[in-house]
């Protein structure tokens, strides 16, 4: 047997400390320990994306990292993150869309198109293609992804300019 | 596939972390990004008694340009290198590379110096140093020493770091004005490993081609320089004629094997392909002021 | 364009607001965006254990001995059971049909006795407190195995020297069948033109993200089974349970909450299903099981590994004489359970030359044991693959005839006025669309636009192909396709609509929801034909306790079968309620009307009570009401389609490619359908089903196969070797409707789910050859990778 480790981890805002398994990846310990389902295991090797999490606000796979890494780390789930309302908007545009259909994936993918709408505030089709291309998605073909983000892209920059108005 | 049991040390200096190499031998695996290791692990491919988590070293992180080269620490992030206007300035080929690796989330975690140990002849990195003339920072903990690139790529996933050593810093040799990059690969999808890949590197001057450095990635062993082709090249204003001879040569100095998808005949012939697409693409540059 | 504007102004403006029709965002996929989803694996129990099989790493080979001594004693393990422990709770089971005549499969045991037959078989169930424990605890288990001789090639399958997999069979064949018309031969003698092509398609499988899941509880005190799933089918599921358990149907419930992504994939019952069902009957305390992604690809059934010969004898004016085709389809070892792995050949078959006039056909088929992952239906089920010959073989005749392939399609498709009839598979067609589809297909793509822009570009060395395919697909099923085969799997669907205490109304269906969007197009339905605002509406689905008994969603039925029953359902509630206020109000039923949650006089227009003070009224105080009346303000419906053996709808498709002729890359550019699913519920929601099911098919033609060696061991069974379509490659995909509504229900409805799967593989297959044409080359063997376009354009020799 392995010996544990103790770790603080900040989860949504609040700290959890947990000895940990050291071979626990984080989508593990968040679904099974702490009960953040809203985070999901699709393949356990990185590719397909449905796990992603943030950690110190860098979107991740939760699934390459071992729960023990993310020790005096401040953890954003699909929950806390959608529950602080930063991202209404692209949900909201995934809702008009209909950019999801089974949501399993939908919480990487808003993930993702969250972190290319800050990086890249007027991405293209094609960049905006390129950056989501990380998340696989069995449902919708991603037409519709891309359109929502779209959306969502046009509508931050109605309110930045808006905002520079003022 | 849950990882089998493993203890996670949290090394904290360099000597630390070679000290536990030495102890553990190859019971031991080091940890830095981990996109590569972990999803090993979880797929029970490797079975490691122990991980030594680098990733607080602090001197193993920092992009700086000091002596004349670029240094990139091994944790350094692809993801940092990505953003890095340093790199952008002194070493492009970096820059131009960086959105082929993975995605972005993969990118926020992994690091150069696990890309390089690693060795995987289909990855950017090993070609890019390569083909930048990038020298390898190796510590035991005590004594330091440099590997050029060239000699640091010994076979498949071996490398010349020896039992206890660990990858500290590549280092690259700051370009003169003349100098231009090029990178381009071929993949099925946005983001998986290259079936091929090229990254050069040539002094320009009046439309003229020098000092090519022409390497490829995913037709042999280790990143593949074209030694026929630089020598083809050099010189030239890299005109249809050479070109053609330069893709020609290729066959003495690549050696693609076949895979699942694709034949060696095809990677050959794919390198030829990018080779002319890579001096067309370095040509069409502007001169740099 | 989602928010309607409610009028609260007059009875005839309330009732002239309808909701079917009407692009309508998912009120339940909220929640999904929010994290707030519940799969299965996000249900826990109380002393919930953790199964993991141990799974043959051979194609075929017998199992000599199975030490688990040093594994019952690690950490955190509850129990080994062996599938000869666990044929004494499960019975076996075999996977045929008895109208796919002569037929035949072997009984097979959920977890394998004796001998695995393809790498991937479960031969032993570890069950542990973890997941992770249980994994370590397969590492202890020694097996010893004898490696038998292994069938991975289906063209020498039947071979006489090649070994018989089942000894008590006298070949690997698993089923045979023919179809003649009689007068081919003499189609092809007096045909001005024939063509001859072979086409390959690489066996894949579904990649739902959301792996197969399934959590059996079982209750000893009371004998109840209880069984959290991920499925399609919870009815099926239950009464298979029921029966390979022995537990009487009204003990076992299945319950299916939000599905990850289905496709077929989770609509069959998997060895995996019975053997957790078991671990709990033997445990007494609830097993949870989810396939791991590289588990998955070994276990999760696989589909469309076939090679056709195909030949078209047409006449000098273009006029198709007559189809020939000869199937060869290689399966796994067994046929999968209960719906058989002969449908999809089976389907070729039917449906190949579909959409075309001509009355000559012939068709063989054999389908093959071997030692792979076993396959059965996947989105589509035979259509891409019927669709990719039918219309590859009509694109060479097109070229081959100097005709243009949009030109060559309209002067043999069925015409729009000449339903009913039947194709020459003897298909039954109720009345479908191909020349409207056709008209707008070439409007909506400006095709002479593409034709001149292709030929520009040619000039540069610039190679783009246009490609198109037509087809019909089957929806709406009759009994035909299971349950004259002996199946019980339900043809018919129910709904239960009730209103409730404060006059909101609920409806329970059978047909469950996996994100293509029915809870919503039922609440629409329910919304228009109940008379009341969506946002009044409750669907529940996916619990057999709960809804009525009914069949699940497959061959696209879940519009147009689980729709009708929730209008009638809903319309006899409406009845009810109509009843009841003219009751209350002493009025004539006739002088009311029912709109938008309200009773109003149809004279006056104005409101007179809402459905909350009716339900109050009818809960609270029967002793307002005649001593004669009783309210009955739950109704239940059921529906089965009776007049068609399927109610076939059609479509069309065109592909824009541009080929990279140095690298053989193939660049998606644009891609349309139009598609006639008789009445359209959903737009929105119709066009994405499209949108994914076109990609889906894209992956097939471009990207997907499980790659087999001659050990019948597969090569690529992860993410990252497997290639699923991603964004980045994927073309922006237009849609456009016709609506020829069926007459077979008052909805009108048809299914829409599958119909982008058939068209895609043709439409792309197409559009690359057309590319390739200026250098006389073609690919014909699916996933087109550079390497096979290379080869074809002689880059490469190997």
């Amino acid at each position: 047997m392995t010996d544990k480790v103790l770790t603080r981890i900040a989860v949504n805002g609040v700290v959890y400390e947990r000895w940990i398994e050291p071979r626990q990846h984080l989508v593990d310990y968040l679904r099974d320990e702490l009960g953040f389902k809203g985070t999901r295991a699709g393949c356990e090797h990185g590719v397909c994306g449905a796990c992603a999490v943030r950690i110190n606000g860098e979107t991740v796979r939760g699934c390459l990292t071992l729960a023990v890494q993310a020790d005096g780390a401040a953890v954003e789930t699909i929950e806390g993150i959608s529950d602080s309302g930063a991202i209404s908007d692209l949900q909201h545009a995934f809702l008009q869309h209909n950019a999801l259909q089974c949501g399993f994936c939908t919480a990487g993918m808003l993930l993702s198109a969250d972190d290319l709408l800050k990086a890249e505030p007027g991405a293209n089709r094609e960049q905006i293609r390129a950056h989501m291309s990380g998340n696989y998605c069995r449902c919708s073909g991603y037409h519709a992804i891309v359109d929502a983000i779209e959306t969502t892209r046009d509508s931050r920059r109605l309110a930045a300019r808006s905002g520079e108005s003022t | 596939m849950k990882a089998p049991q493993f203890d996670y040390v949290r090394v904290t200096s360099v000597a630390d972390a070679a000290a536990q190499l030495r102890q553990h031998g190859d019971d031991a695996r080091l940890l830095a990004g981990g996109q590569t290791l972990l999803a090993t692990l979880n797929m029970r491919l490797s079975q490691p008694k122990v991980l030594l988590d680098i990733t607080g070293i602090k001197e193993l992180h920092g992009i700086s340009v000091q002596h004349g080269y670029l240094r990139l620490g091994a944790m350094v992030r692809h993801v940092e290198i990505e953003r890095s206007a340093t790199v952008a300035k002194y070493v492009p080929l970096l820059t131009q590379a960086a959105p082929h690796l993975a995605h972005a989330a993969i990118r926020n975690r992994g690091t150069i110096g696990g890309s390089l140990a690693l060795a995987d002849p289909s990855a950017e990195w090993p070609a890019c140093t390569l083909a930048a003339d990038g020298e390898l920072v190796l510590s035991d903990g005590s004594k330091e020493r440099r590997v050029m690139a060239g000699d640091f790529f010994i076979d498949l996933y071996q490398t010349d770091l020896r039992p206890g050593e660990l990858v500290t810093a590549v280092e690259f040799p700051l370009p003169g004005p003349q100098r231009r990059f090029a990178f381009a690969e071929l993949a099925r999808r946005h983001g998986d490993y290259a079936i091929v890949g090229i990254a050069i590197a040539a002094d320009v001057v009046g439309g003229v081609l020098d000092e090519m450095r022409i390497v490829f990635l995913g037709v042999g062993n280790t990143p593949m320089r074209a030694l026929g082709a630089e020598t083809a090249l050099n010189g030239t204003r890299g005109e249809l004629a050479q070109v053609g001879e330069a893709v020609g040569s290729l066959e003495e100095d690549i050696a693609p094997s076949n895979d699942l998808y694709t034949s060696a005949e095809t990677k050959s012939h794919l390198a030829g392909v990018l080779l002319q697409r890579a001096v067309k693409l370095l040509l069409n540059q502007g001169e740099p002021s | 364009m989602n928010d309607l504007v409610e009028l609260h102004v007059s009875a005839d403006a309330a009732a002239s607001l309808r909701h079917v029709g009407q692009s309508i965002a998912r009120p339940t996929a909220k929640r999904l965006t929010e994290g707030r989803g519940v799969y299965m694996d996000d249900i826990e129990l109380p002393r919930m254990a953790h199964a993991v099989y141990l799974r043959s790493p051979h194609a075929h080979a017998r199992i000599v001995s199975i030490e688990t001594a040093a594994a019952l004693s690690m950490p955190g393990v509850i129990a080994i059971v062996d599938g000869a422990q666990m044929a004494q709770v499960c019975a076996p089971f075999v996977g045929t049909l008895l109208h796919m005549v002569g037929m035949r499969s072997p009984p097979q045991h959920a977890i394998a006795i004796n001998r695995a037959c393809w790498q991937g078989e479960a031969i032993l169930a570890v069950v542990a407190e973890s997941r992770a424990m249980a994994e370590d605890a397969v590492e202890a288990v020694t097996v010893v195995w004898e490696q038998l001789a292994v069938v991975a090639n289906m063209e020498t399958a039947l071979a006489p020297e090649t070994p018989v997999i089942h000894p008590e069979f006298d070949s690997n064949l698993c089923f045979h069948r023919e179809l003649d018309t009689g007068g081919v031969d003499a189609a092809f003698a007096a045909a001005d033109t024939v063509v001859e092509e072979t086409y390959f398609f690489g066996r894949h499988t579904g990649v739902t993200v959301e792996p197969r899941s399934v959590l059996a509880d079982f209750n000893p005190a009371e004998r109840r089974l209880t069984v959290h799933h991920s499925t399609q089918a919870p009815h099926m599921m239950a009464d298979l349970y029921s029966r390979q358990f022995g537990l009487p149907e009204a003990d076992v419930r299945v319950i299916c909450r939000d599905v990850g992504g289905s496709f077929g994939i989770k609509v069959h019952a998997y060895p995996d299903d019975f053997a957790t069902v078991g671990l709990s009957i033997l445990l007494k305390r609830p097993v949870k099981f989810v396939a791991d992604r590289l588990e998955s690809f070994v276990t999760d059934i696989h589909a469309r590994e076939h090679r056709i010969k195909a030949r078209l004898a047409l006449a000098r004016d273009g006029r198709i004489l007559a189809f020939d085709i000869d199937d060869l389809t290689g399966i796994g070892p067994y046929s999968m359970f209960p719906r058989t792995s002969v449908v999809e050949g089976n389907q070729v078959v039917n449906l190949t030359g579909g959409p075309y006039k001509h009355t000559e056909y012939r068709a063989k088929l054999d389908v093959v044991f071997q030692n792979k992952v076993p396959t059965c239906q996947y989105r589509g089920v035979g259509h891409p693959i019927a669709c990719a010959v039918t219309e590859g073989i009509i694109d060479l005749a097109a070229s081959r005839m100097d005709i243009d392939p949009l030109e060559l399609r309209r002067r043999n498709v069925m015409e729009d006025d000449s339903y009913p009839r039947k194709g020459a598979a003897g298909i039954l067609l109720e009345r479908l669309s191909h020349q409207q589809c056709l008209d707008k297909l070439e409007a909506m793509m400006d095709y002479s636009a593409l034709r001149s822009e292709q030929a520009e570009l040619r000039k540069k060395g610039i190679y783009r192909g246009i490609g198109f395919s037509v087809l019909i697909e089957l929806t709406n099923p009759s009994a035909a396709f299971y349950g004259i085969g002996g199946a019980r799997i339900s043809a018919q669907e129910g709904a239960t609509v009730r209103l409730d205490a404060t006059g909101m109304v609920h409806c329970a269906v059978g047909v469950g929801e996996q994100g293509q969007g029915n809870e919503t197009i039922f609440a629409q339905i329910a919304a228009d034909e109940v008379g009341l605002p969506l946002a009044s509406v409750r669907i529940v689905t996916g619990d057999t306790a709960a809804t009525p008994y009914g069949g699940g969603t497959w061959a696209s039925r879940g519009a147009g079968i689980g729709g009708e029953a929730v209008l009638l359902a809903s319309r006899e509630l409406r009845a009810n309620i109509l009843a009841l206020a003219a009751v209350h109000l002493k009025r004539d039923a006739g002088e009311l009307m029912v709109a938008d949650g309200k009773v109003w006089d149809r004279a006056t227009q104005g409101p007179l009570i809402d459905f909350a003070e009716l339900a109050r009224i009818a809960c609270f105080r029967p002793d307002l009401l005649p001593r004669d009346f009783q309210p009955e303000l739950v109704v239940t419906r059921h529906y089965s389609q009776r007049d068609f053996p399927f109610v076939f709808t059609n479509g069309t498709q065109a592909s824009y490619v541009e080929v990279d002729t140095e690298t053989g890359f193939v660049k998606l550019l644009r891609h349309w359908a139009v598609e006639d699913c008789g009445r359209v519920i959903n737009p929105m929601l119709v066009n994405e089903q499209i949108r994914g099911a076109v990609v889906q098919g894209i992956g097939g033609a471009m990207f997907e196969e499980c790659l087999y060696d001659e050990n019948g061991l597969l090569r690529n069974g992860s993410m990252a070797d497997y290639l699923v379509p991603m964004s980045s490659e994927m073309p922006d995909i237009e849609v456009a409707h016709v609506e020829t509504f069926t007459r077979t229900s008052e909805l009108g409805a048809k299914g829409a789910g599958e119909a982008g799967t058939a068209g895609a593989p043709a439409a792309v297959m197409n559009a690359i050859n057309d590319a390739l044409a200026p250098f006389v080359a073609r690919v014909t063997s699916q996933p087109f990778t550079p390497e096979k376009i290379l080869r074809a354009l002689d880059k490469i020799h190997v």
